[in-house]
């Protein structure tokens, strides 16, 4: 116990097992933003790197917010989050075009990015607040449904259809976990089979249905949609086990990959550090996601339980989708891998996810769950 | 529904959830090492494929040397705009700029306009050349905002003598989308790139092409060049060394000034062409970025017709030129050369009187004479006596109707009459008035300028030329034609007196002492002459001119055929055989007296070109129309087929009345001296 004697309470509590390698995670990405640019620290690399320090002492702020705020905040801020996207939507109707940040001089602010921890927070609140004899009952259902709703056609009008489905995924796994009847979701499961054509039809939008299309066969259009995919695929596939070496990327630097530090992040990092460094990323992600829901299992109650799993799934679906999408299992949408694309909004979504969970911890910590 | 039973839900959904996500995650893995290492290899060349960008160096092409080394068709170092119409964005917003940056005429433009519409896309299309250092850095800087313009430095095709050698040579252009049909190359898609288009440069393409270079440049998707990787020099092609001599060829050339005609001269030793000219003819410098509407307004509109080689495809009724070799067939059947007629200014044939062109007649007349005063009568009475075949066998033997294998396509051979032949043509007998037509070169006679000049070579040596284009030091020499030496001796003395004696082309007389020409003077009729009396007029009812000459008469070394077409008779062409045959001998001399032309012409060759060009971009700039496509094979329509009897000769001579009953004036050839008039048959 000698260490801790030197060490303030307030750091060894934190949860090292899970900053240490989120930490390593985007330094690497630093490297790889570094390398993107040209073997230059501007425009992202140094950027990328400040930002996730200074939103890592947000997190461990966020960490320190007693749970009751988290729940008198919870309706207010997913309020003020919509307000936010009708604001956005009509600026961009003003503009002329569509726009989805904000401009507030320091950073561009995305309420949608911010509307994908707002949405699991919501509904942790709303569920931890639902009496249990109303679980199988509309009353459980219905208000998610249409707290879901809002933000996701506002967020489809932008249109944004990533964003929206990660919305969406956030809310369904919610109910989900907060114990709605499976049988809705086998039959939604099915409903949704039915609906996905009709969607592709009448819903998306053209350059929507194209990228789908596009996705289903990429060489049908290799210098149009399917280029992106196309593209990705060669610039990890021709990376190898070991990478061409660092600074070596010619898919990236010679401009064949798109969004070569965004988007396309992990194409850019598998082609110079190979499928070595895609495990690497791969990794830290199930350390993280592993310690998530670790962290959701031994919550002291249900809002906080239900607030680690959702933060966990949100995290999950930008991997998930971003990492199917660079490798061709998914098609193009603008989704950006957390930790390693630059960009702030979203650097700033994930850690409020990381923060949040990171308060679920110390709450368990505080209050262990058998003891409520 | 309790809270314990709610958080054991909890716990196994989360672990649900945890399993589905850690199977994504072994499904990425998966894919990961699917792609990069299963799949490793083709990714790895796909991605060099993007890398390594190889573009072809067009070769150079292989020079065209007169036969003492001078070049006829070099390269010339230049720099070079192309336009690859697929990768175009905005193509009305960068043909603006290029055409402010490039200072390009608005005819310029429009004939880009037409060629961008007429290539297939990723066919490049010439937007400039020969531009100066400056022009080419100005366009080389703002690449970024020109979309599929390509600068470039390389070599384009230099013809020194300029439209002298069009005809001859040929010109080179961009490939079109039927070469790239018939030659699946890329190399004809790549910028810069020019194929033969006509003549010799067609002919030998291969032999000239050259193996392309190739450049390895590392570039970005954008085009963008980051650096060289490595280039494979092109492999020039091979030259190639012709008979022609270059400075007797631009001498014949100018030396046409403004008529339109043809000039042939061949080595009587080898059968070596020395010239071969055709005037006027289109510049083919001019030609190498495909034939803009101002080009193809002005040729195409002249009477002159620039795009036609009259040497090859010209049909001219060779006149009074044929009298030597009829004469050498009477010798050779055994007539006695000092037989004579009396020549009273015509001779009755059947029911008709045909006239000498002397109407005062030449009084007795034997075969000397005969040929040098062209007496038509002498000619008329012995060759009803000696027969047509004997006759056109004779003039085959002489080259005439000939195809000579020369590297051309859409020659024409014209027509050597006799009775099986106007049997076969058109199911008629042949009547003593179709001999004694023949025998002074009119009627059904046809003959092309090349073979004109095989014949006074043959006529002059003896021996049996194949005219050749492509130099060949180690030939064999020609075998002989077989004629008697005094056959021969008697019809040169006689040719001799034409130009050195009493005949018709006393001013024929070379200045270079010592040196003697001989030659025979010829007068086509292009209409009867009801209809005008050949010498002046409308330009295009007058008589074509005609001369053949060999010097020295007495050893003959050179041998030349000259038609000038509605020159209004053989005074205009023997003028230019003198000049042509004295730079043979003295050039200071002959250019003297070009010079003296030319200040009357109104400038040489390229300036007066250059001065109808600007009349013509002044009066109609863009208006033209734009040229018909692959306008520039004029050969596509002549007839290729050897043995074909063309449909309409490519003259513009009459054609030869297929009932003689029905024509009411007999047709004979005026010499220039007379002023012949028409008189019916009684």
């Amino acid at each position: 116990m000698m260490p801790r004697l030197f060490v303030p309470q307030a750091l060894a509590r934190q949860p090292w097992q899970v900053i240490v390698p989120l930490t390593l995670l985007t330094l690497f990405g630093g490297t790889v933003l570094y390398s993107a640019a040209g073997g230059r620290l501007q425009p992202w690399a140094a950027l990328h790197v400040i930002r996730f320090f200074g939103f890592l002492v947000m997190a461990m702020l966020l960490a320190r917010v007693p749970q009751p705020w988290f729940k008198r905040a919870a309706l207010p801020g997913y309020g003020l989050l919509c307000g936010l996207l009708v604001l956005v939507e009509l600026i961009g109707r003003i503009g002329g075009g569509s726009q989805r940040w904000l401009n507030l001089g320091f950073m561009t602010l995305q309420p949608s990015e911010l509307m994908k921890p707002a949405i699991v927070l919501v509904l942790a609140w709303f569920y931890a607040m639902l009496p249990l004899n109303e679980l199988r009952g509309a009353r459980a259902i219905v208000p998610p449904l249409v707290l879901l709703a809002i933000p996701a056609a506002l967020v489809m009008l932008q249109p944004d259809l990533g964003t929206a489905l990660a919305i969406s995924f956030g809310a369904l796994v919610m109910m989900f976990l907060a114990g709605l009847p499976l049988w809705l979701f086998i039959g939604g499961g099915a409903a949704a089979a039915i609906a996905a054509p009709v969607m592709f039809f009448f819903v998306l939008h053209d350059y929507q249905r194209k990228r789908v299309l596009v996705f289903l066969d990429p060489e049908s259009d290799p210098l149009g949609s399917g280029y992106h995919i196309t593209q990705s695929k060669i610039a990890i596939g021709s990376g190898g086990i070991l990478g061409k070496g660092f600074g070596n990327g010619s898919q990236s630097h010679l401009d064949y990959l798109p969004e070569a530090h965004t988007d396309f992040v992990f194409a850019t990092m598998a082609e110079e550090w190979g499928m070595l460094g895609g495990l690497f990323v791969l990794t830290v992600f199930a350390i993280v996601l592993g310690w998530g829901l670790k962290v959701a299992l031994r919550a002291p109650d249900r809002f906080s339980r239900l607030l680690a799993a959702g933060m966990v799934t949100t995290i999950f679906f930008y991997v998930c989708i971003n990492m199917m999408m660079v490798m061709g299992l998914a098609p193009v949408v603008g989704i950006p891998l957390p930790f390693l694309s630059h960009g702030g909004s979203s650097m700033m979504t994930n850690m409020i996810c990381i923060g949040t969970i990171m308060a679920v911890d110390r709450w368990a910590r505080l209050r262990p769950p058998g003891l409520r | 529904m309790t809270a314990s039973r709610l958080t054991q839900s909890f716990q196994r959904r989360t672990f649900l959830l945890g399993a589905v996500q850690g199977g994504v995650g072994l499904l990425l893995a998966g894919r990961l090492g699917y792609l990069a290492v299963a799949q490793n290899a083709k990714y790895r060349a796909a991605s060099e494929s993007n890398r390594v960008n190889l573009s072809l160096i067009p070769p150079r092409r292989g020079w065209v040397l007169d036969r003492d080394g001078v070049a006829l068709a070099a390269n010339r170092a230049d720099f070079r705009v192309d336009l690859i119409p697929d990768r175009l964005v905005d193509r009305d917003a960068t043909l603006a700029s290029l055409q402010t940056l490039l200072a390009l005429s608005a005819d310029h433009v429009a004939d880009i306009r037409d060629k961008i519409d007429q290539s297939r896309g990723f066919q490049p299309v010439e937007v400039a050349s020969k531009l100066d250092w400056d022009t080419f850095a100005a366009i080389s800087v703002r690449l970024p905002e020109l979309p599929g313009v390509i600068p470039q430095r390389g070599f384009s095709r230099y013809y020194p003598a300029g439209a002298a050698v069009g005809h001859l040579i040929g010109y080179v252009g961009p490939a079109s989308a039927d070469d790239y049909v018939r030659e699946h190359n890329p190399l004809l898609i790549t910028p810069g790139f020019k194929i033969g288009k006509d003549g010799l440069e067609k002919a030998f393409e291969v032999h000239l092409r050259g193996v392309p270079g190739a450049r390895r440049i590392e570039a970005t998707a954008g085009g963008r060049v980051v650096r060289e990787l490595g280039t494979r020099e092109d492999v020039p092609g091979q030259p190639m060394q012709l008979t022609i001599h270059a400075g007797l060829q631009d001498y014949a050339a100018r030396r046409i000034g403004l008529e339109s005609g043809s000039v042939v001269v061949m080595d009587c030793q080898t059968g070596d062409v020395l010239a071969m000219v055709s005037m006027p003819c289109y510049d083919p410098n001019a030609f190498s970025d495909g034939i803009g509407r101002i080009e193809w307004k002005m040729l195409s509109e002249d009477d002159h017709v620039p795009l036609r080689n009259k040497v090859l495809r010209g049909l001219y009724p060779p006149g009074s030129t044929v009298k030597p070799m009829v004469a050498l067939a009477f010798l050779e059947a055994g007539l006695d050369p000092k037989a004579a007629v009396t020549c009273a200014g015509g001779l009755r044939v059947g029911n008709r009187v045909f006239h000498c062109w002397n109407h005062h007649g030449h009084g007795t007349t034997d075969m000397m004479k005969g040929i040098y005063q062209s007496c038509d009568v002498y000619f008329y009475h012995f060759a009803q006596q000696i027969g047509m075949d004997t006759i056109a066998a004779m003039m085959r033997r002489m080259g005439l109707g000939g195809q000579f294998p020369l590297p051309y396509p859409g020659q024409s051979y014209g027509t050597v009459p006799d009775p099986a032949w106007k049997q076969r043509k058109y199911h008629k007998p042949w009547a003593v008035y179709d001999t004694v037509n023949a025998t002074i070169g009119q009627g059904y006679m046809l003959v092309n300028p090349l073979q004109q000049a095989v014949y006074a070579a043959r006529l002059a040596s003896g021996l049996n030329h194949m005219p050749r284009l492509v130099l060949d030091r180690h030939a064999a020499p020609p075998p002989s034609m077989g004629f008697k030496q005094d056959h021969l001796d008697l019809v040169h003395a006689a040719m001799n007196e034409v130009v050195n004696g009493r005949g018709t082309a006393g001013k024929a007389r070379l200045p270079i002492p010592g040196v003697q020409m001989a030659g025979k003077t010829g007068t086509a009729q292009v209409v009867g002459l009801n209809m005008g009396n050949g010498k002046s007029g409308e330009w295009k009812r007058r008589d074509h001119g005609h001369f053949i000459a060999f010097a020295p008469f007495d050893k003959p070394r050179y041998a030349c055929a000259v038609v000038i077409e509605h020159g209004g008779g053989s005074g205009a062409a023997y003028p230019v055989a003198r000049d042509v045959m004295t730079y043979l001998f003295d050039q200071g001399k002959a250019l003297a007296v070009l010079d003296d032309y030319e200040r009357q012409w109104g400038g040489n060759l390229q300036q007066r070109m250059a001065a109808k060009y600007a009349t013509y971009a002044a009066r109609f700039g863009a208006s033209a129309p734009p040229p018909p496509r692959e306008a520039a094979e004029p050969a596509g329509t002549a007839t290729d087929e050897p043995g074909a009897e063309p449909a309409s000769p490519e003259t513009a001579a009459a054609s030869p009345a297929p009932e003689p009953e029905a024509q009411p004036l007999p047709t004979t050839a005026p010499e220039p001296a007379a002023t012949p008039s028409a008189v019916p048959a009684p």
